[in-house]
């Protein structure tokens, strides 16, 4: 029994009528948690209840207090008649449930009725009092912290990060259950809302659980989707990334000490330390226990006898006489500030004379058309990274590899579903990796095994797995899943970037060999564990120091582009050079990621968002011919849609794709595939070649002339587009990174032919290696509408930008408005006898026009950038299409820009301030100073804090923190209430002057409805977050029968979308937030029948519910209390605005 | 492709100034398109048509869904659907709650009745505002009224503090409010030169000096109407013109301060006694509710007519009034003094407003 939980309501307003002849209410409150009910009095005759209750207290299990949500409905009292319902709250209590975050909850929500929509408000309060549960085999999770960011929170450092966490739990979905066909669609509706709130809440504490297993503290990049199935149930699924994370403020402000590790890791110069005496070989040992296990994937069947003697060779040169040598080199000469905090290192292992090592081969595309439906279709999208080791880089990549797979493989998926990391992590990026699978829904039988699930979803991961792999990757980063379901076909995707990372970060795997110290579980594991890593590899900094010279050349702002393979056995044709930023290592020609650009890549000029969109009809069908039509069509969508995104990067002059997501939507009578991307130009890659067009028939006089006037074109608009983007690469000497080209390529080829005999890869060639332009042979009219198209996507209006990442490459200094928004549009496809090229074509113009209407709609904003443009298509029906976007735009200021561009060198420290904070924050722990004696002192208490493992100090330190916190809370709330009325007036004085300042607009701030902002980033621009007050995760049903009576379609999906930002902004003001970050839409399933004046939308979001202060009231600081002032770095990240 | 469903929800409500003033204008959406695209603005963002048309669409169903609101305002800054904000807020409430001074003009002294507004079709034509602004504006008048009807106190701050409007706007509907409640009559072709600006003035004058309000601050009655005592005491002025002692001393009194003061004393002193009969016997009508709708008319014909004939300067006609306010201290037999000079400072700023030289 280990939960209180306490309620009190306090009053309505603006109540509806609910008695006609009296014009007014009689209202009271139920309030309802698991089983127990509690009643306030009626209230009578009113619109602006006063209830003032008492404390209504249910006394719970804190894994009911983590599944249930508390539920709140308030009624019409009638003394003849039954009830009326007026609406609910849904209360989350679970950002109660840990310390860090909200100690109460209270303030004004909206009361909502599925039928009706926001009908009046109502405020609560709503406390918890927890005791902690020290019971190992315990069911409940609380305390394991959740974020939907999907980098590491800004106010917390990462300790750990462990890996991929996932879990599903299915269930009927009451919409189909038989008593649907008796009950009201309000009392189906709630029931459909209650139902997937436990499940995520059941499914957030299974997770948690998962959590405590890994010994983590929290889960970053949570993700969680519901698959509605229809008949077969109900399917809440969730991925996240489990850290150990270790909160700044806390340990800047309890433990001045920990800062002292950087400091005299400063001062210890590693790899100048000439002290040979701590030379040892210390970790040959877990290096040779190593397994090498690269267990032969399915789908490479072909390819695997060839690997899997590479590999027998592999482990015998690895503990070699010498021993792996590892060196430390101080990086990121964009870090190159005065802080002392700043220094940066890297791990790199090397060891000598290694055979290049790789685990598969892949082709850049293997289909595997399925006859049976279960069979799934794979795609390894990953051909658009390419290249080779270097000649020094091989060996050292290797041992690396080795290394980290070590710690990797022991995990059954290595996926990160984070797409920012911290400088260092990330070492190389291999390339898309993705899978997809067309299943037949069946009735899920047993809810609590949902086996048939999870084996879907291990299936594709696996796959996922085993592509990374043949990429010479052993890690999955940026790593995402989704499906589309479509009657009773499911397609399942998942997908990733290939790629090599630092280990040092994921500590808990090169600890793994250390028996002992996992089998005694201590609360001070981690330290212990951390620290002997760092002993580990400490003594090998020395003797690498040698090796100093040659890799220093390579600075980390391109080494996520050299290729993580190798370049002798490429995994499929592709085109490399030399670095053109390094000139050591290889990089490939064009570059596909689905994470964000690392802050410390080099870019040239600006970014922007690239989209590719196609659709396909499919006949109608049934079960499995049905999927398999889906499946026969799948590997020709994505072969060109990634066809399509590659001529529009080439049109656009760049070589470098962040952040892909390609979604493929499944309809009754089509598929349709939309990719949207943010396209870059990374100063390591080669200069993309232009687009030759080729015709087939060349002998036709003024087919010819066609032909070089589109050539012209389309030479005009890549000039243009260089002109806009302002991409204008270094010249450089073409001798210098011409020759090597050719020799690696023909080799490739050699090996390739030898360990395959497929001509499926010249088929489907998506790299297109081809030397300089890209030739596009015009052999039919399908390929002339297809230039077409290119020509006809239309770039920004001037002033405007726009990306699908956190942050527009080349653009730094962002102005604090933002404007997040939702758009939903739905078109019908009219006539029956559509083609292909007709449908493309209306699907383009209809995204085309989506943005086109965007831009115009916030023309006021200019100059301004549209991050995080997020577009969902569904295929609600037969000829419907519908096209949801969310994104913000933020406003930049365009002087600073010009001014900033000239500097490519400050280019990483032009990111986001609040991103500075974590530069300057992270490298504390990154290197602390083995030899120090207490370094990790501070981090054990902490962690302590956080497992809440140790009981009653924990417990204490716990009320410490949430008393510090409330004096926080409540300084910030006072500043945010002033500066607000200062705002308002300095904006009402251009209005006619003086006519209403002085009167209304006081009294309209008097109200007090604190401004809450919302934003798909995971920072707000100008402001710090100081703190996270929990995961916001929300889901509503909105129905009408009386669709015309509320404006129609449009009128009532605008008033319900504006309802759900309503009520995410009141949950969050409730927490005493005032932002909500790294939002997402992630569902938005509308259905409508005018014929019946009928609509139902059902809605689902999330995010990470913030406090955040204004940088430039930060700067005012020294006045609040100590502890909000020893966030110290916070000055430096001042400078960049 | 047509598209059935085309919205954009911002998590700030966007506001665009111009479709809104649109919108209040009473235009319907295609109206308002091709009144955008004659501004040029298709020239200047280099969009296109359907752009327009969608982005239009979505601005009035904005607004009419935050109509609802508007019609209280203080809901509008309390409500959590819309964050806007509140600088947005009081320019959508200025915007909303605005009026067109013809349109009022046309409707001062009315009943704010269903018949009125039947009416509204004829006043459209009249002024030349879209029938559904001048619904708009009429049920605006009518929500202020209901909403001070039974309210105590100041009458524009009252307005002010229900509506949220600045303040030269709530003194304006009360201005509207009084007229309501005292149904003066304003239509005659005789008083077609008073503008709505010089009759609010008047209102306010009249307001000013002779509602409860005016006196004591915390007044019991409501402001709209000029409390019955003041009204009935006015009866007790009649002994300045009946008494024909009374009214030659009042007479000598005025000449003898204005001589050679104003330009047209001789004027002046023939038409004394008509002058000084008009103005009180003005005020000796206005406690029977049949007589009080010729307030105006009275004044206009009686005082401000002859004086215009005989080419008084605003100057002359100000000199006059006050010497002819202040002058009965003087007078022997005449006890009524303040309640004199209370009627009197009305009545001398009514005229002084509405004297069109």
């Amino acid at each position: 029994m280990p939960g209180k939980l306490k309620v009190k309501i306090v009053a309505g307003r603006h109540l509806p009528v609910m008695d006609r002849a009296s014009d007014l209410t009689d209202a009271f409150v139920e309030v309802k948690f698991g089983n127990t009910t509690f009643k306030t009095d009626v209230y009578p005759k009113s619109l602006n209840p006063q209830w003032n209750s008492e404390w209504f207290k249910f006394e719970v299990d804190d894994e009911e207090l983590q599944d249930e949500p508390l539920q709140i409905t308030v009624l019409d009292h009638d003394t003849y008649s039954a009830n009326d319902a007026i609406g609910k709250v849904y209360i989350d209590i679970d950002p109660l449930l840990y310390s860090e975050a909200a100690t109460v909850i209270s303030g004004w929500f909206p009361i909502y009725d599925t039928i009706h929509g926001i009908r009046g408000e109502i405020n609560v309060v709503v406390k918890v009092d927890l005791f902690n549960d020290l019971n190992r085999f315990r069911q409940s999770s609380c305390g394991v912290k959740f974020f939907c960011t999907t980098s590491i929170p800004k106010c917390y450092r990462a300790v750990i990060i462990h890996g991929f966490v996932e879990e599903l739990v299915v269930n009927e979905d009451p919409e189909y259950q038989w008593i649907d066909r008796i009950r009201t669609p309000r009392a189906s509706n709630e029931a459909r809302q209650r139902l997937i709130s436990l499940m995520s809440g059941e499914l957030q504490r299974k997770i948690g659980l998962k959590v405590l297993e890994m010994r983590g503290n929290a889960v970053v990049g949570y993700l969680q989707c519901f698959d509605l199935e229809g008949e077969s149930g109900l399917v809440v699924r969730a991925i996240g990334t489990v850290c150990t994370l270790d909160k700044l403020s806390n340990t800047s402000a309890f433990l001045p000490a920990c800062n002292s590790p950087s400091k005299e890791m400063k001062e210890i110069p590693f790899n100048e330390d000439p002290n040979p005496n701590t030379h040892s070989s210390g970790p040959s040992t877990p290096l040779k226990n190593q397994t090498y296990s690269f267990s032969p994937s399915k789908s490479y069947s072909r390819q695997s006898s060839s690997s899997d003697t590479d590999l027998s060779l592999t482990p015998k040169t690895a503990p070699s006489p010498q021993g792996p040598r590892i060196f430390l080199f101080p990086s990121s000469p964009t870090l190159s500030c005065d802080s002392p905090h700043l220094k940066k290192s890297c791990l790199l292992l090397s060891g000598s004379a290694l055979n290049p090592l790789h685990s598969s081969h892949v082709s850049p595309v293997v289909l595997r058309k399925s006859v049976s439906f279960t069979e799934e279709l794979l795609l390894a999208a990953s051909g658009m990274g390419s290249g080779s080791a270097g000649k020094e880089g091989g060996p050292f990549k290797t041992l690396l590899r080795q290394q980290t797979q070590s710690a990797l493989e022991q995990r059954e998926f290595p996926f990160f579903t984070l797409t920012t990391f911290p400088p260092g992590f990330l070492v190389h990026v291999g390339g898309v990796v993705s899978a997809r699978s067309v299943k037949l829904l069946d009735r899920i039988h047993n809810p609590d095994e949902p086996e048939t699930r999870d084996a879907w979803w291990a299936e594709i991961r696996q796959e996922i797995k085993s592509h990374a792999k043949a990429l010479g990757c052993h890690a999955v980063v940026g790593y995402s899943e989704s499906t589309s379901i479509c009657e009773e076909v499911c397609i399942l995707s998942a997908s990733g970037t290939a790629a090599v990372l630092n280990p040092r970060f994921l500590q808990d795997g090169t600890v793994e060999g250390c028996l002992e110290q996992r089998l005694s579980w201590q609360p001070g594991f981690f330290s212990i564990g951390s620290e002997k890593g760092e002993v580990d590899f400490f003594p090998q900094s020395q003797d690498s120091s040698s090796l100093l010279g040659i890799e220093e050349a390579s600075p980390p702002g391109c080494g996520f582009c050299h290729i993580p393979y190798d370049e002798l056995n490429m995994p499929f044709p592709a085109h490399l050079t030399y670095c053109y930023n390094c000139r050591k290592q290889k990089v490939p020609d064009v570059l596909f990621t689905t994470i964000d650009l690392p802050v410390e890549a080099i870019v040239i000029g600006k970014g922007c968002l690239i989209q590719a969109r196609l659709c396909r009809l499919k006949k109608k069908a049934q079960a499995e011919a049905n999927a398999t039509s889906i499946s026969n069509l799948l590997p020709f969508m994505e072969y060109e849609v990634h066809t399509q995104l590659m001529n529009k990067l080439k049109l656009r002059g760049m070589n470098a794709l962040f952040g892909l997501r390609i979604q493929i939507t499944v309809g009754e009578n089509m598929l349709m595939g939309l990719a949207s991307a943010t396209g870059v130009y990374l100063a390591a890659l080669p200069t993309p070649g232009g687009i030759q067009i080729a015709g087939k028939t060349p002998n036709d006089g003024t087919y010819e002339q066609h032909i070089s006037h589109m050539q012209k074109k389309i030479n005009d608009t890549i000039a243009k587009n260089k002109e806009l983007y302002e991409i204008n690469p270094p010249e450089l000497p073409e001798e210098i990174i011409g020759s090597p080209i050719p020799e690696p390529r023909q080799r490739s080829r050699l090996l390739r032919s030898q360990s395959e005999s497929s001509d499926e890869v010249t088929e489907l060639d998506l790299s297109h290696g081809k030397k300089d332009a890209f030739v596009l042979e015009i052999d039919d009219t399908d390929a002339m509408e297809d230039v077409h198209s290119l020509l006809t996507d239309a770039p920004p209006p001037s002033g405007f930008y726009s990306c699908n990442t956190e942050i527009m490459p080349g653009i730094s200094n962002w102005t604090p408005e933002i404007q997040m928004f939702t758009a939903v549009r739905v078109s019908r496809l009219g006539n029956i006898n559509l083609t292909n090229q007709t449908l493309n074509k209306n699907f383009n113009d209809l995204c085309e026009n989506l943005l086109k209407s965007l831009y115009f709609k916030l023309r006021s904003m200019v100059p301004c950038c549209l991050c995080h443009v997020n577009f969902t298509v569904a295929l609600p029906e037969d000829e419907l299409v519908q096209i949801a976007v969310t994104a913000v735009a933020i406003t930049f200021d365009k002087n600073q820009t010009l001014q900033a561009n000239k500097a490519p060198t400050e280019k990483s420290q032009q990111r986001a301030s609040t991103d500075n904070e974590e530069q300057l924050q992270f490298p504390l722990e990154l290197c602390p100073d083995p030899l120090a004696s207490q370094p990790s002192l501070p981090a054990k208490e902490v962690l302590e804090g956080a497992t809440s493992q140790t009981g009653i100090p924990a417990a204490q330190r716990d009320r410490c923190n949430s008393w510090i916190e409330l004096i926080k809370l409540k300084a910030q709330t006072i500043r945010r209430g002033s500066i607000k009325t200062t705002a308002s007036l300095d904006k009402t004085s251009p209005l006619a002057e003086g006519y209403l300042r002085h009167r209304s607009v006081p009294s309209c701030t008097n109200s007090t409805v604190s401004v809450v902002k919302m934003t798909p980033l995971s920072f707000l621009p100008g402001a710090k977050i100081t703190k996270y007050l929990g995961i916001i995760n929300m889901f509503f049903i909105r129905e009408t029968t009386s669709l015309r009576e509320e404006g129609g379609v449009s009128g009532f999906l605008h008033a319900f979308i504006a309802e759900v930002f309503a009520m995410v902004r009141a949950h969050v003001a409730a927490l005493g937030g005032n932002a909500v970050v790294s939002y997402i839409m992630k569902q938005c399933v509308f259905m409508e029948n005018p014929n019946k004046n009928q609509a139902q939308c059902l809605i689902n979001v999330s995010g990470d519910a913030v406090i955040f202060v204004r940088e430039s009231e930060l700067e005012m600081l020294p006045v609040q209390p100590s502890t909000v002032v020893s966030q110290p770095t916070s000055s430096g990240g001042d400078v960049t605005t | 492709m047509t598209s059935d469903l085309d919205i954009f929800v911002g998590n700030t409500t966007l506001i665009d100034e111009e479709v809104y003033q649109l919108w209040l204008d009473g235009y319907t959406v295609s109206e308002a398109v091709s009144r955008r695209l004659r501004g040029g603005l298709l020239e200047r963002s280099g969009t296109s048509v359907s752009v327009l048309q969608s982005d239009t669409r979505d601005h009035f169903r904005t607004f009419q869904m935050l109509e609802r609101l508007l019609h209280s305002p203080p809901r509008l800054c309390q409500q959590l659907l819309f964050q806007i904000p509140p600088p947005r807020q009081a320019a959508l409430i200025q915007g909303y709650y605005a009026f067109e001074p013809a349109l009022a003009r046309e409707l001062l002294g009315k009943k704010l009745s269903k018949g009125t507004k039947k009416e509204l079709d004829e006043v459209s034509a009249r002024t030349g505002l879209s029938l559904r602004a001048c619904r708009r504006q009429f049920d605006n008048f009518k929500r202020v009224f209901k909403a001070v009807e039974e309210l105590k106190g100041p009458l524009a701050e009252l307005i002010q503090q229900h509506f949220l409007l600045p303040p030269p706007l709530a003194r304006d509907y009360a201005a509207i409010v009084f007229f309501a409640n005292s149904r003066f009559e304003t239509g005659k072709r005789r008083l077609q030169f008073l503008s709505f600006g010089d009759l609010a003035a008047c209102a306010q004058h009249m307001m000013g000096h002779w509602t409860q309000g005016a006196m004591t601050p915390e007044a019991a009655e409501p402001d709209g109407d000029v409390p019955r005592s003041f009204l009935q005491d006015l009866k007790e002025l009649k002994v300045l013109v009946s008494d024909k002692d009374l009214l030659d001393q009042h007479k000598s009194l005025v000449c003898s301060a204005l001589r050679g003061k104003i330009s047209v004393y001789n004027e002046m002193e023939t038409n004394f006694k008509a002058l000084s009969r008009a103005l009180v016997n003005v005020g000796l009508k206005l406690p029977h509710p049949r007589d009080v709708r010729d307030f105006f008319v009275d004044l206009v014909e009686k005082v401000l007519d002859p004086c215009r004939s005989d080419h008084w300067s605003l100057g002359d006609l100000r000199l006059f009034l006050g010497s002819y306010t202040t002058a009965p201290r003087a007078l022997g037999g005449f006890r009524h003094q303040l309640l004199w000079e209370r009627y009197m400072a009305g009545i001398s700023a009514c005229l002084l407003r509405m004297y069109h030289e």
